[in-house]
């Protein structure tokens, strides 16, 4: 390998070169970025030697951001300013946070009439949304990744709990590009776990993922053959992780110092923080001891000294270890299975440390669960393989995931009941559509309300989105025809687009649900954070627009070559011309034109693209080697 | 994308009857996948990604329907015309309509007891009778052509596909 690699960014680097790709695993309480080196996925660690990074970041008073373990540090200090925990407010309302009590931070709604809306929380840099704290923390992993592997990043894979809903994934999506990342793929906690284990172990049969995080919790259920990774069925619960177990323990504590200090005041939230941070640690030191000590002092010089046993605390948390377990029925049910037929199940997240979680787990399933790989890393290194065969690394033929929508998606009907469009545990990518009419003489408009969830009242479900589908030719009553297609992509992120079709007049609306930011909030933002003068981003933006005309060119090109027989002589011809006319204006210096004629070969080469596709899933069917066209 | 393509049999180069081979079926589903999934088009132009996205659609949806009997049977019915379930087709004799009802008493029973075993119990007895509507479909569609009698069983068929994912939704309210 080169000592030095020079490259334009972005520029798509030569064939054999090895593209910088990283799996990163944002986690409720600590996050990881890994890679594939040498064939092996590793753990890159930090300047100290930690490969965990506390999922904490501070805004400090001299105006910087602190992210892992310095700002955990000062986290009882300067609580309203030190976001621990920030996962469990991706894609989420103020509505949503149900427990505010106990949180010590100042949450604003970004907007009065918006209470339903994007949750910000006050802090001395201003108002930060999760998105953009979140931000930060794939900040510092991107730039450990770029110092550790000597170079620009071509993309990253990053890890979302299966059971994330569309607004939480699409947060963690818009986080990403805030921190400058190209995202390879959002991809499933237990299925980046299942690639891990899997694939080190050469593991055959149904293998179930039990995935207890810190905030967290997921079960999938795979079937695993060959290098083919196909999840049958998902479950889990988005607000139960290793958290709820220490809040138990806090509470449990704070009635202890109840019982001996009759008017206890009320707690500072500096308390809080240290209380639930001795409460944490009393967790960990439990799963190798039969006692744990909590002692502290807290701001008003009472004296917290109290002792907890291993079986105390199997008593206060056994029902959240309870309330995994429904989930887990429930993901076997979905993949009708019974217990003979799992082969192994394998324990990811910190939180299945515990004796008693593992011991449920092992009761249920009658087998001893898989603990073989570190439970904290394994999510990170199945993503960072998945990050090197996307990247085009490993031309790897063998390894396919095909994971599911955990969640039902449907629309409002009337009544305010729900129907279902796509059920859960679909096979992602998926698109469907469903048809409705009009209910009145004359009707020109439609409300669609796009939900996700499993229950029948809409009130019971998620709100994605809401439209107006307009221009409904007006007709009688039931007549109109209009088309609602949703459409889930590999990343599990939905869109919606409806038309009415049986006066041929087409009334067409497209959305993506919008509750992390919008196109140009994204944007506003990533432009502040370039401190470059406006010639410099003009002519980075010309180069990137070269590179994109280059890669375009060669690659229909070599297409042209190989498979240019599959469509006529005046079809390719066509695209020669689209070709050209990009090659003319590529040499010109207008970046927005060159985009458009970069836009215009795309659409000129689609039915071009689709016969190759269909040629190559034909010879993939007649064992015939595939053709040229994975570039 | 050519019609003959879209055609679920001819994508997994199954001949077009009720009796498939699911090994077959499966093996191919992979095959197909692993040549058109988006992830093999992360870095590609985008005409290539929309074609990725099109077929690996298409062939996940091509999968649900041949793999579950219920779907399969009325799409073969599809094929040949025949809407299963179109408002006009309510033909459905007496007494199947008779244990229809018998059913779901059984499974508001099970509710109000909130009695999970019956529900399950009810659900393998469900499932065992829609095995016998599969076997007779079999002879229906591919030996005897005789699609009139096959869309009553298949109207069968989706009744009970029905009631089952109605017990399993109870089971899982109460679970």
């Amino acid at each position: 390998m080169a000592l030095l690699q020079i490259s334009e960014p972005g520029m798509s680097a030569a064939p054999h070169q090895h593209k910088l790709a990283v799996g990163i695993d944002l986690g409720t309480t600590n996050s990881l970025v890994a890679t594939v080196r040498s064939a092996m996925s590793t753990v890159l660690q930090d300047d100290h030697g930690h490969a965990l990074l506390p999922s904490v970041v501070r805004y400090a008073p001299d105006g910087s951001v602190i992210v892992g373990h310095e700002a955990q540090a000062q986290q009882s200090a300067d609580p309203t300013n030190t976001i621990i925990s920030v996962k469990r407010f991706m894609g989420r309302s103020i509505n949503d946070i149900t427990d505010r009590a106990h949180i010590p931070y100042k949450f604003v709604s970004t907007n009065e009439d918006q209470a339903a809306k994007v949750l910000q929380i006050e802090t001395r840099a201003g108002r930060k949304s999760p998105v953009e704290i979140s931000a930060e923390i794939l900040k510092s992993l991107k730039s450990r990744a770029e110092k550790s592997l000597g170079g620009e990043l071509v993309g990253a894979v990053i890890t979302v709990p299966a059971y994330f809903d569309d607004a939480q994934r699409q947060a963690t999506k818009d986080a990403a590009r805030l921190a400058g990342l190209n995202v390879l793929r959002l991809l499933n906690e237990p299925t980046a776990a299942a690639v891990a284990y899997g694939l080190d172990n050469a593991a055959e049969g149904n293998f179930v993922i039990y995935d207890l995080g810190g905030g967290t919790f997921d079960v999938s259920i795979l079937h695993l053959s060959k290098g083919v990774f196909e999840v049958l069925a998902t479950n889990g619960d988005s607000a139960l992780g290793g958290d709820d177990f220490d809040h138990r323990i806090y509470c449990w504590v704070l009635d202890k110092v109840r019982e001996v200090t009759a008017n206890l005041a009320p707690l500072t939230e500096g308390d809080t923080r240290l209380l639930l941070t001795k409460a944490r640690q009393a967790k960990e030191w439990l799963t190798e001891n039969f006692e744990a000590q909590v002692l502290c002092r807290l701001s008003n010089g009472i004296l917290v000294d109290v002792t907890l046993s291993a079986d105390q605390f199997v008593e206060i948390t056994q029902h959240l270890v309870t309330k995994t377990m429904s989930p887990t029925r429930k993901a076997m049910r979905d993949a009708n299975l019974t217990i003979e037929d799992i082969t192994g199940v394998v324990m990811v997240g910190g939180a299945t440390r515990m004796p008693h979680v593992r011991h449920a787990v092992e009761e249920y399933f009658q087998q001893e669960p898989l603990t073989n790989l570190d439970p904290d890393k394994v999510v990170a290194l199945g993503a960072a393989i998945q990050a090197n065969v996307l990247a085009g690394n490993k031309n790897d033929e063998d390894l396919l995931l095909l994971d599911v929508t955990p969640l039902s998606l449907g629309l409002e009907t009337m009544g305010g009941l729900v129907e279902k469009v796509i059920h859960r545990n679909s096979t992602l990518p998926i698109a469907r559509a469903q048809e409705f009419t009009t209910y009145k003489d004359g009707q020109t408009a439609m409300s669609i309300h796009v939900v996700q969830g499993e229950r029948e009242l809409v009130s019971d479900c998620r709100s994605l989105a809401q439209f107006v589908l307009r221009g409904i030719p007006p007709m009688a009553a039931g007549a109109a025809r209009i088309r609602v297609t949703f459409t889930v992509d590999a990343d599990g992120l939905l869109s919606v687009s409806a038309r009415e079709q049986s006066t041929g007049v087409e009334a067409r609306i497209e959305v993506k649900p919008s509750y992390g930011l919008t196109e140009d909030e994204i944007t506003t933002m990533l432009k502040a954070s370039f401190s470059s003068a406006e010639e410099d981003k003009k002519s980075r933006m010309l180069a990137e627009a070269r590179v994109s005309a280059g890669a375009i060119i060669s690659s229909v090109t070599a297409a042209l070559a190989a498979d240019g027989s599959l469509i006529s002589e005046a079809e390719q011809n066509a695209i020669r011309t689209e070709v050209e006319r990009l090659q003319t204006i590529a040499a010109a210096d207008d970046a927005t034109a060159i985009n458009q004629a970069v836009d215009a070969l795309n659409h000129a080469t689609e039915a071009f693209a689709a016969a190759r596709m269909n040629a190559s899933v034909s010879h993939a069917l007649s064992g015939k080697a595939i053709n040229s066209l994975e570039m | 994308m050519s019609n003959a393509q879209n055609d679920y049999f001819h994508l997994f180069t199954l001949p077009e009857q009720f009796d498939i081979d699911t090994k077959l079926l499966e093996a191919n589903f992979r095959k197909i996948q692993s040549a058109s999934h988006p992830d093999r088009f992360v870095s590609a132009a985008a005409s290539d990604k929309l074609a990725s996205m099109q077929l690996a659609t298409l062939s996940n949806e091509a999968y649900s329907t041949l793999k579950n009997a219920a779907r399969r049977a009325k799409y073969l019915l599809e094929k040949h015309g025949i809407d299963a379930v179109a408002d006009t087709n309510t033909a459905l004799p007496m007494d199947f309509l008779m244990q229809q009802m018998e059913w779901r008493e059984q499974l508001e029973d099970a509710k109000a007891a909130k009695d999970i075993p019956a529900m399950d119990k009810l659900l393998s007895q469900l499932r065992s009778e829609a095995k016998v509507l599969e076997r007779e479909l079999t002879g229906l569609f591919d030996n005897k052509k005789d699609y009139a009698t096959a869309t009553e069983v298949t109207r069968k068929l989706i009744f009970i596909d029905k009631v089952c994912s109605d017990i399993q939704q109870a089971i899982e309210y109460l679970d």
